[in-house]
């Protein structure tokens, strides 16, 4: 395969030649949005319904197992490569190509649940597996909505669409990244704090935060929050033709298979958002104002396999540092937060919550920036007393 | 009438122009935006931040 090779000089005049080796491995974002459809295909072919859940093994098993195998990535494009390796035109492209691929991967599956004789699991399999792909459309909008074209916050509004989730861009670029790692931010999980606990405070909590930062544009234009200039309107509005559409042409069957979709769409957000920042804090100056947001408030993760499947965002330091930056350009840097492992086999940990306390806190108190000293935690109010009882006595070792 | 930017994206705010996406119209004095005025494309920088361009 033919590598393109960036060249720049660097800060101390030295002449870099810069190759990506993950240049072509990005291609294979445009197979994961079609997992679903080969599911339904090998159904097709051999009659197993079972089938129909192999996406749960590519994310659930294979994609663990490959972080475990193919393990870390540390590969950093240099500095002074960052700008030209942001403006190839190649990288961009694969991101407005996946999300008409998460229109097909949908509508396809919608079709096969409403046409044939499946039975009633395989049914909610398949409304599963394809809402944990629309996930995956969510992380697509989310790096498409970061950016400043109006074609890429437009593709962002459509892709997010998919799974009715339309006010995510605005609440995550206006909201998220304003308010990350302090408590009044409904996207950063706290110590002590289970990933169902998260999601009910996370998911209504980002959709009133959008919801006020929209309106609140929209007052200074004087024009009625329920209008068509309301950006979350728009993309909702295209949710509502898709989904009523499937319902018209798919029957009754839409019903749970539309809302199960939609749920576990969401649902992998919510994992993302639980893990990105758990227990993480910015502190508060002397003016009661939050220090910015610094590399040791986010939790970061170098694994090659699951980066190329989330466009490299668990490189989420530098994203946060970065936010406009192109996925191909985040960087990776060394003793930041770290989680075990990629993101889909941290998931697996996070819905045991036990087992998730049990490896995270002790992880959390361990880093450079907090010692063991609970006053640099973003803690679960409801559980403070309880963890002030277990770790105390870890801040003044 | 003066530009202001945004030093983490590049963001200008044209006090001539004003920001009318945002809701700032033409003519919007810098100095006269919210205090809590955050970049509208990167939103990680706030108004104190803003460098006179
Ligand atoms: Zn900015």
């Amino acid at each position: 395969m033919v590598m393109k090779g960036y060249t720049a000089v660097s800060a101390d005049g030295e002449a870099i030649l810069y190759e990506d080796r993950k240049r072509w491995l990005w291609a294979l974002s445009l197979l994961y949005p079609l997992q679903p459809l080969l599911g339904i295909w090998l159904h097709y072919l051999t009659g197993v319904e079972a089938w129909l859940l192999l996406p749960l093994l590519t994310g659930y098993l294979i994609a663990p197992l490959m972080d475990w195998v193919l393990g870390e990535d540390q590969n950093n494009p240099p500095d002074a490569v960052v700008i030209q390796l942001d403006r190839d035109r190649y990288y961009r492209i694969l991101t407005y190509i996946v999300v008409p691929l998460h229109f097909i991967a949908l509508i396809g599956a919608a079709w096969w649940a409403g046409t044939q004789e499946l039975s009633a699991w395989a049914l909610v399999g398949l409304a599963i597996v394809t809402g944990l792909t629309s996930g995956l459309g969510i992380n697509t909008g989310h790096e498409l909505g970061h950016k400043k074209s109006r074609f890429e916050r437009t593709l962002a509004k459509i892709v997010l669409a998919v799974p009715a989730y339309g006010h995510f861009w605005i609440e995550h670029n206006r909201g998220h990244h304003r308010d990350v790692s302090t408590p009044e931010d409904p996207a950063s999980a706290r110590m002590g704090e289970s990933i169902y606990r998260f999601a009910t405070r996370e998911i209504p909590g980002a959709f009133r935060r959008a919801w006020a930062i929209e309106k609140e544009r929209l007052t200074r234009r004087e024009k009625p929050t329920w209008s068509t200039d309301n950006q979350i309107l728009q993309s909702m509005a295209l949710t509502l033709i898709l989904q009523c559409t499937l319902l018209l042409l798919f029957g009754w069957k839409m019903i749970p298979f539309l809302l199960l979709h939609n749920a576990f769409a969401w649902w992998q957000l919510t994992s993302a958002n639980y893990v990105e920042h758990y227990g993480l804090l910015r502190r508060k100056d002397e003016n009661g104002r939050y220090e910015r947001c610094q590399p040791h408030h986010s939790w970061n993760s170098n694994h090659i396999y699951s980066n190329l499947v989330l466009f490299h965002l668990q490189r989420h330091s530098d994203h946060h540092a970065h936010p406009l930056r192109r996925y191909q350009s985040l960087r990776h840097f060394d003793d930041l937060p770290t989680l075990p492992s990629g993101y889909f086999g941290v998931y697996l940990i996070a819905y045991v919550p036990w087992l998730w306390f049990r490896i995270m806190d002790p992880r959390l108190l361990a880093l450079p920036h907090v010692r063991g000293d609970l006053d640099k935690v973003n803690i679960e109010p409801g559980q403070r007393s309880k963890i002030l009882e277990k770790y105390a006595s870890t801040a003044s070792a | 009438m003066s530009v202001f930017q945004c030093p983490e994206c590049g963001y200008r705010f044209d006090e001539e122009v004003g920001d009318t996406h945002e809701g700032y119209k033409p003519g919007t004095k810098f100095h006269t935006l919210p205090d809590d005025f955050a970049c509208p494309d990167c939103a990680v920088r706030f108004k104190e931040d803003f460098v006179e361009a």
